[in-house]
């Protein structure tokens, strides 16, 4: 196979699937919502709504498109392309499986880049210039509220970055490598999750995932109940589609890296990394590949559920646990890590789990202990 | 009200335990809330009715006050006798009757028109109360949609119709045998 060729395969494979999967998601987000608040949710067009993307696709093709005539038009233009775009181009190095058999030559790894060294780093980088489509979207629509949103979405994942480079820190010192397939491989060796063997690891990396993705207990960049929608508010029609695709591909990319650091990627107990004696088989990649899309859903099942129940942060509360509880918990947590890596034997998980699992006891401990009391109603104190 | 009031009660907002500030109780409990929710929908047992498909249960269809009908006496012809009592007592004042001598030998008058403007009715069953022969009644029709204002005015003949379609489940509410003018029946009131 030519060598230009199977990049561009998989390119298109892997943007088709992720286009659909946005658009799906969107359904999947409106069926979980209602199926919580005992609602029936989109059930018209199509059997089971299953139509509905499509009807909603056409619908944000079909509108009139608004520059705001006090807007920065360039600006304006670019934000939604630019987000979209880093949010895409994000998973040039996210395998999407291990690999497939090539017929006799070498096996053909279903990652756009493959054994890319800089993996992990590349997708942090890329994804962190999503903030600029969020900062200028904001800006060049010169509406406050937007302006707003944009201002507190640029502050928010600035913040969050910290927590979350922490978080995937220890995860690299264990497996030895940057590498995507690396790190999936070296899980799949010990058969040890990281999330099991760095519990305080994997808390501070889904808080601060949900807080990059701007999910709902962190959604204050687009906050409906005060800024009408945040720095997307003037973009309409396909402008307004692109900064929702770019959202819901923020948060697979978040339920990815999820998997793929934490939860073994497409390991599942039996389903071993190919060595000289283990053949790459078809079943063997297809097996893979539905075990690694299980698992994402299930993470973005979870993202959904938890955004249906748990209450929102006010800003100053955001910033107050990027700062003050999740940087401080990912310092431990690379400590522990660190400590585990240099004092211990290499295969000896069973202390390392120990040691991750007390150090999220304790963390919890010490939230818990150091909590004020809530003290804003009548008491002894306040009462004449 | 003065703060010193012996009727004001200070109620404290009660304390956090530790495993309410170490926030995985709360949040856990959060969690299976909703998850109950939405498996208990998944299991077909969600509060939402498809309605154009699936009916409203009522308590009683014979008591609710939906579209009007007029009825109809053994021999197919209106009940009504055009005594404008329904008229009189409605006080949306939407009821328009045009009263004719009848081609009947049991009534005096009977109505050439009878008009209902079911945009202006508040559907309160004052005529229903009135009518002294139970001719015009309300039925449990409640979906009533149009695409204009003329559609909505209902004449004798469509008030008929409404009689047609809703007789099978709802028979008459006859609380009045039908007046005779020749000899009154004692028991009539």
């Amino acid at each position: 196979m030519q060598t230009w060729l199977e990049p561009l395969i998989k390119i298109a494979v892997l943007v088709g699937a992720l286009q659909g999967a946005v658009a799906y998601l969107v359904l999947v987000e409106r069926k979980v919502a209602a199926y919580i608040q005992d609602r029936l949710g989109p059930n018209r067009v199509g059997p089971w709504g299953l139509f509905q993307p499509i009807a909603d696709g056409l619908k944000f093709i079909l509108k009139e498109e608004i520059i705001p005539a006090g807007a920065d038009k360039a600006l304006f233009l670019i934000a939604p392309i630019s987000i979209l775009a880093t949010a895409t181009v994000a998973f040039a190095t996210i395998p999407f499986g291990y690999v497939i058999p090539a017929g006799g030559g070498e096996p053909i790894v279903l990652t756009i880049a493959p054994g890319l060294d800089i993996g992990l780093l590349f997708v942090f980088a890329i994804s962190s210039l999503g903030v600029y489509g969020v900062v200028l979207g904001g800006w060049a629509s010169n509406n406050k509220y937007s302006f707003l949103g944009g201002l507190r979405s640029s502050a928010q994942l600035v913040s969050y970055e910290i927590p979350l480079g922490l978080s995937v820190i220890g995860v690299l010192l264990f497996s030895g490598s940057l590498r995507m397939e690396t790190i999936i491989e070296r899980q799949a060796e010990t058969g040890w999750w990281w999330f099991a063997v760095q519990p305080l690891a994997f808390l501070v990396f889904m808080i601060s995932g949900c807080a990059e993705s701007a999910r709902l207990p962190f959604d204050l960049p687009e906050c409906e109940q005060e800024l009408v929608a945040g720095y997307h508010t003037e973009y309409t029609a396909m402008k307004f589609g692109m900064f929702a695709m770019a959202e819901y591909q923020h948060m697979i990319t978040v339920a990815f890296l999820a998997v793929l650091l934490f939860f073994g990627g497409w390991h599942l107990w039996g389903l071993a990394p190919y060595t000289a004696g283990n053949e790459v088989t078809w079943l063997g990649a297809i097996l893979r590949v539905i075990v690694l899309s299980v698992k994402v859903l299930l993470m973005v099942f979870f993202f959904m559920w938890i955004r249906w129940s748990w209450p929102r942060f006010r800003y100053d509360q955001l910033m107050d646990l990027a700062w003050k509880t999740m940087i401080p918990m990912g310092v431990l947590s690379l400590l522990v890590c660190a400590i585990c890596q240099e004092f211990l034997d290499p295969n000896d998980m069973i202390s390392r789990c120990v040691l991750g699992w007390l150090s999220v006891a304790g963390c919890i401990l010490w939230m818990a202990l150091s909590a004020k009391q809530p003290n804003r109603m009548a008491t002894e104190s306040n009462r004449p | 009200m003065k703060p010193d009031d012996k009727n004001i009660q200070w109620v404290k907002e009660p304390q956090l335990g530790l495993s309410g500030r170490m926030y995985l109780g709360p949040l856990f409990d959060g969690l299976t809330t909703t998850a109950r929710h939405f498996f208990k929908t998944v299991r077909g047992e969600g509060m939402t009715k498809q309605f154009p498909e699936e009916r409203p249960e009522f308590g009683n269809p014979l008591i609710y006050r939906g579209v009007h009908r007029l009825n109809k006496d053994e021999q197919g012809r209106v009940k009504c006798v055009a005594c404008f009592l329904c008229a009189t007592a409605c006080p949306a004042h939407c009821i328009d009757i045009i009263g004719t001598g009848a081609p009947w030998p049991d009534r005096e008058k009977y109505p050439q028109s009878f008009v209902i403007d079911e945009l202006r009715c508040i559907y309160c069953g004052m005529c229903e109360e009135a009518c002294p022969v139970d001719a015009i009644e309300l039925t449990a029709l409640f979906d009533l949609t149009g695409a204009s204002r003329e559609e909505m005015i209902f004449d004798k003949e469509k008030l008929l119709s409404v009689y047609d379609a809703t007789i099978e489940k709802e028979p008459m509410r006859s609380r009045s045998r039908p007046p005779q003018l020749t000899k009154p029946d004692p028991q009539d009131k």
